[in-house]
């Protein structure tokens, strides 16, 4: 049954690929039903699992034996796992991917490969399903490998754009760092345990030497970085904002990027076994918490200080996801919340470019709110979430994993807190470019209302954004929701709940009134001259320029010294042997001198050699 | 009987025609002195046979005989062909064939 989930997408894709054009008419409908199937199955299945005992929740299908080598002991099933865990990813993929769908048939009404764009995206939808259903990490690496190549296509969709094009190389390029972490833990998991899904791995990791556990916790912490845009993998996110709006709403904030969190949170049991693995992930996590939210702070282009600001907030549950058994919960729901309304935002910006002509630099908008009321109302509710004012989503998600981090060390809390302001910050100052301020349109642009499939889709995320945090975290439901499958401790952070929910306010205050006051005028061009720090986060905090010193170089060196090395050593080995054999036959033919008595006397000599070695012998 | 003499005759033959191949340019010179060789060899063969009394030496010869009338048809016909192109029957001068 929960195959259907998976199969329902796929097929669609599948369809809508091969029959091509004859498809226009009903691709976008097939799509949405498609999706909307999933989500509803998907629904069912919540339900049916919720009503069951806690201890009966998880079950595992097996679908069909897909590879087996008996020889090597080599069997992997294609099975699903749909436990607690698993099926709040179902429910958020399809719920938040069914209502982009249905965005998408407002944004993209204008584009004539509309029908490629929704096969893509089922694609999509069906590769996430099956990276959080597989129950084991080789089924999970190929859904992985179809998030990466749905995520490749979609910012790549407009290759008419060489920047597209090349945008979706580059997070092609740096996503195989990633799966090469992934694959090289999978091969080691198959060495160490002889198996790869998960209730293996949990059970060997146990008894396993302390290598193992950290071997595996960085190869994963490694795909993790490259899926999820984090430090130092991270460069590729921001040039993805290329991909149409919704592309960069469902894959590129609400689910594929946050799939390393998945997988950590997933591999808990390795985690947990290392101390040091997880402590790079907590520093990973806020590092790149840091430095997304201080280029989210710098960029002008609003899909980029968004992609600045997902990253910031996959670094929040990366981060999280590194404290152990206090934080596994609160990244996953950090994740929910996040998947609303980072989506919200994503769509509210695609609706701001919709109506000012495909511009994406604030400094060109200003006082949106007063033609677009949908959208502001929408926008400003995502906005109330993300940096966390009560009783908006953000707000608990973000404020449990302060508490966790406090109570883990104080660098940790101290980089969430800093974060928080930070987001603030960057926040306010997009609502304030964007909504407030006067207009700063060009001279061409007459804003207007996007049409209802594209607002429609932003109030329902819109309410989910405000009101799933006091659903979730009501009487400690999705601590106990997710407690069998990730574990869960108590935060014990050293102040009282009380007095961390009164620092993260004043610091969200903090961050609010700051952008507020700086940014009270705005040029319509950006200043030129701007500290240090602006100048670094306009330009990625120099992530493509440490790619280029750190890999493209050395890599160029690497293939130049390949090239002579095959030039001269394994060229001139080949080379050496055939101009050998010439130069040898050139002189040996010169005995053929045409001359028969020549050939006589060969004959006589080489007769009278043979008759006096017998003889010698004795014959 | 001592063969020795027959046998050192056939010796004192065969190098004969084999210093004729050798040094002779003449084409028709050098295929008599072929047909001392083999003929020097039918000698000892024919001596071999008559000391041991058996006639596979006798037999030998003959073969030997016929291959040679053989060869002496084809010869000729040969060294006429490259006589009639060339108006020389030096065998030096046919060198065409070499690298």
């Amino acid at each position: 049954m929960i195959a259907t989930v998976i199969a329902l997408p796929a097929l669609s894709a599948l369809l809508l690929l091969t029959l091509g054009k004859r498809s226009n008419k009903f691709g976008p409908g097939l799509a949405i039903a498609a999706s909307t199937g999933s989500f509803l199955i998907g629904l069912w299945q919540f339900l049916q699992m919720a009503a069951r005992p806690e201890e009966e929740r998880a079950v595992i299908t097996t679908v069909y034996e897909w590879l087996a080598v008996p020889a090597a002991g080599f069997k992997v099933n294609f099975a699903l796992q749909l436990d607690q865990l698993s099926i709040s990813f179902v429910l958020l993929i399809t719920f938040v991917g069914t209502l982009i769908h249905i965005y998408s048939l407002g944004y993209m009404s204008h584009d004539e490969n509309k029908r490629k764009f929704f096969a893509y995206l089922n694609l999509f939808v069906a590769a996430m399903l099956l990276l959080v259903l597989a129950d084991n990490y080789l089924l999970l690496y190929v859904g992985w490998e179809g998030v990466g190549l749905a995520s490749y296509l979609l910012i790549g969709f407009w290759q008419h754009k060489p920047t597209a094009a090349v945008a979706a190389k580059k997070a092609f390029v740096a996503n195989r760092v990633g799966d090469f972490g992934l694959s090289l833990a999978i091969m080691t998991m198959f060495i160490v345990f002889g198996s790869v899904s998960f209730s293996d791995v949990n059970q060997g990791i146990s008894g396993a030497p302390a290598w193992v556990s950290l071997t595996l916790g960085l190869l994963l912490l490694l795909a993790a970085c490259g899926k999820s845009a984090q430090f130092p993998l991270q460069s590729w996110l921001l040039d993805a904002m290329e991909g149409p709006t919704p592309v960069s709403a469902l894959i590129h904030a609400a689910t594929m990027v946050t799939a390393g969190v998945y997988l950590i949170v997933r591999s808990a049991s390795i985690f947990n076994a290392s101390e040091i693995a997880q402590t790079a992930v907590v520093i990973i996590g806020a590092i790149s918490l840091l430095m997304g939210a201080i280029i989210g702070a710098a960029k002008d282009d609003i899909k980029k200080s968004l992609a600045g600001s997902t990253m910031s907030q996959i670094g929040y549950m990366v981060l999280a996801a590194g404290l152990g058994p206090i934080g596994y919960v609160f990244a996953i729901l950090h994740l929910i919340t996040h998947g609303f309304f980072k989506a919200v935002m994503f769509l509210g910006a695609g609706s701001v470019m919709h109506a000012t002509n495909d511009n994406v630099d604030m400094r060109r908008y200003g006082g949106l709110s007063k033609v677009m009321i949908f959208t502001t109302i929408t926008f400003f509710i995502g906005y109330l979430a993300i940096i966390g004012i009560p009783p908006f989503a953000g707000f608990y998600s973000k404020d449990h994993i302060i508490e966790a981090a406090l109570s883990h060390s104080w660098w940790a809390g101290a980089a969430v807190l800093f974060g928080a302001g930070l987001t603030a910050f960057y926040m306010t100052r997009m609502v304030v470019m964007t909504f407030v301020s006067k207009p700063r349109w060009e001279d061409d642009v007459h804003p207007h209302e996007s049409p209802l499939s594209m607002t429609l889709p932003m109030i329902v995320l819109s309410i989910g954004a405000a009101s799933l945090g006091i659903i979730l975290t009501n009487d400690h439901m999705f601590e106990h929701w997710l407690e069998p499958v990730t574990g869960f401790v108590e935060p014990e952070p050293p102040f009282s709940i009380q007095t961390i929910t009164i620092i993260t306010l004043s610091v969200v205050a903090v961050g609010v009134l700051a952008a507020i006051w700086q940014y009270r005028k705005i040029a319509k061009v950006a200043p030129k001259k701007v500290s240090l720090v602006v100048a670094a986060a306009r330009k990625d905090l120099y992530g493509d320029v440490m790619n280029e010193a750190l890999l493209m170089r050395p890599g160029q060196g690497l293939t130049r010294l390949l090239n002579i090395f095959d030039k001269s050593v394994v060229d001139g080995f080949v080379n050496g042997i055939g101009s050998f054999t010439g130069g040898v036959s050139a002189r040996l033919r010169r005995s053929e001198t045409g001359y028969v008595r020549s050939y006589a006397m060969s004959i006589v000599l080489g007769t009278a050699i043979l008759v006096v070695a017998l003889l010698i012998v004795g014959l | 009987m001592n063969p020795s003499a027959y046998l050192v005759l056939s010796g004192i033959i065969f190098s004969i025609g084999a210093l004729g191949v050798l040094l002779r340019r003449n084409a028709i010179v050098a295929f008599m002195s072929v047909e001392l060789m083999l003929n020097a060899a039918n000698l000892a063969f024919v001596t071999g046979s008559r000391v041991w009394g058996q006639l596979d030496g006798q037999t030998t010869a003959f073969f030997v005989m016929v291959v040679a009338a053989a060869e002496v048809v084809v010869g000729l016909a040969i060294i006429l062909t490259i006589f009639r192109t060339r108006n020389s029957a030096s065998v030096d001068e046919a060198s065409l064939l070499r690298w």
